[in-house]
């Protein structure tokens, strides 16, 4: 059986933890880096991570991308929505298509 | 377009012949599988982008109920209270083959399925908000799972569309027009070294009968 991961500041993810994920308080580009590779190399099968949080690390989180596991997927934090998630999305379909045909 | 580096003769010719109908019909069906790729990849999309926008909404709404708990109760009450989980969430985790894309799909499973008996602390010292954190949280999270799953299914479907576009278009504008190239050039050698023998052979024809019975 796989887990769910939520990293982000601790504001952001500690509703999560009510819902039984394992809830990684980090922000530290560094560790955040260190986690996400030992994550992906354990038993985590999705992880969610804040925005703030992975626009510190977008190149671990690009290496994942064309793996099959794990999925990590952007959520907004306390902050607010940056959109980056929905950028995330937009480039998938550049890639695909070959020009950004969604708006 | 550049011709193959290759010697004019009919062993070459049909070689090339049997490459030629075989790049054809690879380019037909790759062509095939990236359209259909495509569709599925368009469906995905509209229904990503729709799953993000009402996730993205639901977990801003959880965040603005934690800011309020957050502030009429103590950081380390509110961590207190969600320390120990009631709930608990497993994955299980299978693969669909989706036009040779390998993509995962996951399965929740939970330890409590009654969705009030995920509070983990007692009514008592928390806050109202934060009942309503969790509550929109445990509401939209089976939403949360499947983006999960489709986001990952497009950047694989995105990854793979790519590389057989890439393959389309060397076939077509390279390969093909390469083989079809060479293949007239092998043919048009062919047939002139035949003009050439015809020609010599009655050269020679001519010669021999003037020699021998005096024609002209």
């Amino acid at each position: 059986m796989y887990k769910v991961a939520v990293i982000g500041d601790s504001a952001s993810v500690s509703g999560f933890a009510a819902l039984g994920l394992s809830v990684f308080r980090e922000t530290e580009p560094e560790k955040v880096k260190k986690l996400i590779s030992k994550l992906a190399a354990s038993e985590f099968a999705v992880i969610y991570i804040t925005e703030p949080a992975a626009a510190l690390v977008s190149d671990t989180i690009n290496k994942y991308r064309n793996s099959k596991l794990p999925s990590i997927v952007l959520i907004p934090s306390i902050e607010g929505n940056t959109g980056d998630g929905m950028r995330a999305l937009h480039e998938a379909v550049e890639k695909a298509v070959g020009s950004d045909i969604l708006n | 377009m550049a011709r193959l580096n290759v010697n004019p003769t009919r062993m070459e010719l049909s070689k090339l012949k049997t490459k030629l109908t075989s790049a054809r019909r690879g380019h037909k069906l790759l062509k095939d599988k990236r359209d259909e790729l495509m569709r599925q990849f368009m469906n995905l999309i509209k229904e990503n982008r729709q799953l993000r926008s009402e996730v993205e909404a639901a977990i801003s709404t959880a965040n603005k109920y934690m800011a309020v708990a957050g502030s009429v109760m103590q950081r380390e009450v509110l961590e207190t209270a969600l320390m120990l989980p009631k709930q608990e969430v497993e994955l299980q985790v299978d693969e669909k083959n989706v036009m040779s894309v390998n993509i995962p799909v996951f399965s929740p499973k939970y330890r409590t399925n009654d969705s009030n008996d995920i509070y983990s602390y007692g009514t008592a010292f928390t806050s109202i908000d934060l009942d309503g954190a969790v509550s929109s949280l445990s509401e939209v999270f089976p939403k949360m799972i499947r983006l999960a799953e489709i986001e990952k299914a497009c950047q694989l479907m995105a990854d793979e569309i790519e590389k057989t576009r890439r393959r389309v278009n060397a076939l077509e504008h390279i390969m093909i027009p390469d083989y079809e190239e060479t293949i007239k050039f092998i043919t048009m050698k062919l047939s002139e070294n035949e003009r050439s023998t015809t020609t010599s052979l009655m050269k020679v024809k001519d010669m021999v009968l003037k020699q021998n019975h005096n024609y002209h």
